[in-house]
């Protein structure tokens, strides 16, 4: 059985050239959305394809890829993409946040902070953060113009008058280089503030809405907001059961019928990376007690970071060692 | 007080066709602060789109158009940019739909619909927005406790009242209104008319008020302008033209009001 040719990372190339012209006018307008010619990819909608577009476009032979979903390295999504461009590009493939050269995420921005020449690539569901106020792009495009953005405030007011604070917790709207205001995709606002003069390139690809916008490195990004309802990140007031960060993203997972419930870092390789360099790993679990309540979330969630998985573990103990 | 002899809004010979179909024909008009002009006219006659060339809504295809700014420089509307215009439209001027939902945003609050052109201005503290959007409540006569209610669950008069208070909230110095009470039950529209004649009277507004009915132009205007087939056949002070018509169209439009 042969193998199907398929071209470097699977897009032919007057496509990538195609990408990467959006590419760099995204860049040369930070937080501008830029048109392109977005085309099928080998998955559904909504799985990453603006993402994996953007980068079939920018990846070379020797980068090193991270593919996160929900910060998780090891969910489906994840896996797939990673394995999509193994097989399609040859690439080397990681985990480590730090050894990534290109890192495709979904909703989650590492906790490990990122550094010069990496790129960070994010999938977009709905790039316009004008969208839910004004159904109409041909307005949108024109307030986006006219920098006429008190639309974007008139819904955290909503926010502000239903819950008594802005209770906007994903997709939170920012200001980029004091110029666009643009979505920065689901990620939590917790992850905001990561945006702001951060050392790595970042992409955002909206594979079904054909839009792609960027956020160059050092770049200013301020997330809206009133000045007596100043922005706050969140995170769930809790201690991650798994490593014991108390200053992560938090994932909240149910054990049992019970009412019993652990909160463990969204992020697995931070998580991961932390237990392998304070072992033993301390047990905090919340239930009904750390062994079975661990037992209880390797069942319901396959992307838990657990101690099984040995080879996960001494990868990491490897990168550790790099420091 | 220099620029208070001069016009507001001037129309010179002012032309708008749909094709073969004629919108308006030159039409011309002064309008001087302070001052409240109605349009009259059956439906079709071009009232409609006479406001929308005045608001810059539809380009004028002949004619000229004169706005003279709040710092006293007269403009040409139609050579005016986008974003110069809109920012008019959020400031100096209102607009007035005859559907209030085209008018508000129905899907969020009324303080945040009152509020929206306060934002659009630039104000970032909630709890000022919040104390301006409850004032003008109450001065368009909606119980403050209505605040964070959407304007789906307000009937057709609050409706009407919300988009006024909506569109005054930034003091502008020209309204347009189309149809204002359009739709309204007869008691309803009274209380909403006399709200409008108190407000006009109170911010010195000037305003182009259309409306096929004869009552509320007697009620609210100085002077009308009556329109036919596009063109406008008469002008002139309010009681002047109602109580003596010169036009046997007018004649036959102001015979035509219904003796209760």
């Amino acid at each position: 059985m042969s193998l199907p040719a398929y071209n470097f990372a699977y897009l032919d190339e007057q496509t990538k050239r195609m990408i990467r012209r959006a590419v760099l006018k995204a860049i040369a307008i930070p937080g501008y959305q830029v048109p392109f010619a977005s085309r099928e990819m080998p998955m559904p909608y909504g799985w990453g394809t603006g993402g994996v577009q953007v980068t079939a476009a920018v990846i070379g032979p020797d980068d090193v890829l991270k593919v996160i979903d929900q910060g998780a390295d090891d969910t489906t999504n994840a896996v797939s993409i990673r394995k999509f461009f193994a097989k399609t590009a040859g690439v080397k493939t990681t985990t480590a946040t730090r050894e990534a050269t290109i890192i495709q995420t979904r909703h989650r921005i590492p906790e490990t902070p990122l550094h010069v020449g990496q790129v960070l690539v994010y999938q977009v569901p709905i790039p316009e953060p004008l969208r839910f106020l004004e159904p109409r792009e041909t307005e949108t495009r024109r307030m986006h113009a006219l920098t006429e953005y008190g639309l974007m405030h008139v819904k955290l007011y909503e926010d502000i008058a239903r819950h008594g604070h802005i209770a906007t917790t994903y997709a939170y709207p920012v200001k980029v280089d004091g110029r666009y205001v643009m979505d920065p995709s689901p990620t939590p606002k917790f992850d905001n503030p990561k945006m702001d003069q951060c050392p790595a390139l970042q992409l955002f690809g909206a594979g079904r809405e054909k839009r792609i916008y960027a956020i160059p490195p050092y770049t200013s990004v301020v997330s809206l907001d009133f000045e007596d309802f100043p922005f706050e990140r969140y995170r769930h007031p809790g201690t991650c059961a798994l490593c014991g960060a108390t200053d992560t993203f938090l994932d909240e997972i149910v054990t049992d019928d019970a009412g019993g419930r652990m909160f463990v870092c969204s992020d697995t390789d931070y998580c991961e990376t932390r237990r392998a360099a304070h072992s033993p790993p301390p047990l905090a679990g919340e239930g009904q007690g750390g062994g079975s309540a661990a037992g209880a979330a390797q069942e319901a969630s396959p992307s838990l970071p657990l101690p099984s998985k040995r080879g996960r573990e001494e990868q990491d103990l490897k990168a550790a060692e790099h420091d | 007080m220099s620029a208070a002899g001069k016009p507001l809004l001037t129309a010179d010979n002012i032309s708008k066709r749909y094709g073969r179909q004629v919108g308006c024909r030159d039409v011309s008009l002064t309008l001087h602060e302070g001052e409240v002009l109605a349009v009259v006219g059956e439906s079709g006659s071009g009232k409609t789109t006479l406001l929308k060339l005045l608001s810059r809504q539809l380009a004028i295809d002949s004619g000229r158009l004169n706005y003279r700014m709040r710092d006293g420089a007269v403009r040409d509307l139609a050579t005016m940019g986008d974003a110069e215009h809109r920012f008019l439209f959020r400031t100096d001027w209102g607009y007035v739909h005859q559907d209030a939902a085209q008018g508000l945003r129905m899907s969020v609050s009324a303080g945040a619909n009152v509020g929206e052109r306060l934002m659009a201005l630039g104000a970032r503290h909630y709890g000022t927005i919040r104390t301006t959007a409850t004032d003008w409540l109450e001065r368009v006569e909606i119980p403050a406790v209505r605040i964070d209610d959407t304007p789906v669950t307000y009937s057709g008069g609050m409706r009407q009242r919300l988009q006024i208070a909506r569109n005054l909230v930034t003091s502008p110095r020209l309204v347009f209104m189309d149809e204002p009470t359009g739709g309204l039950d007869v008691t309803v529209q009274a209380r909403l008319l006399d709200l409008i004649r108190g407000l006009v009277a109170d911010l010195g507004l000037s305003a182009v008020i259309v409306t096929h009915d004869l009552a509320v132009a007697r009620l609210l205007s100085h002077r009308i302008m009556v329109m036919k087939d596009g063109e406008v056949i008469e002008t002139g002070l309010t009681d002047q033209v109602l109580d003596d018509p010169r036009e046997p169209y007018t004649q036959l439009l102001a015979s035509s009001i219904l003796p209760v």
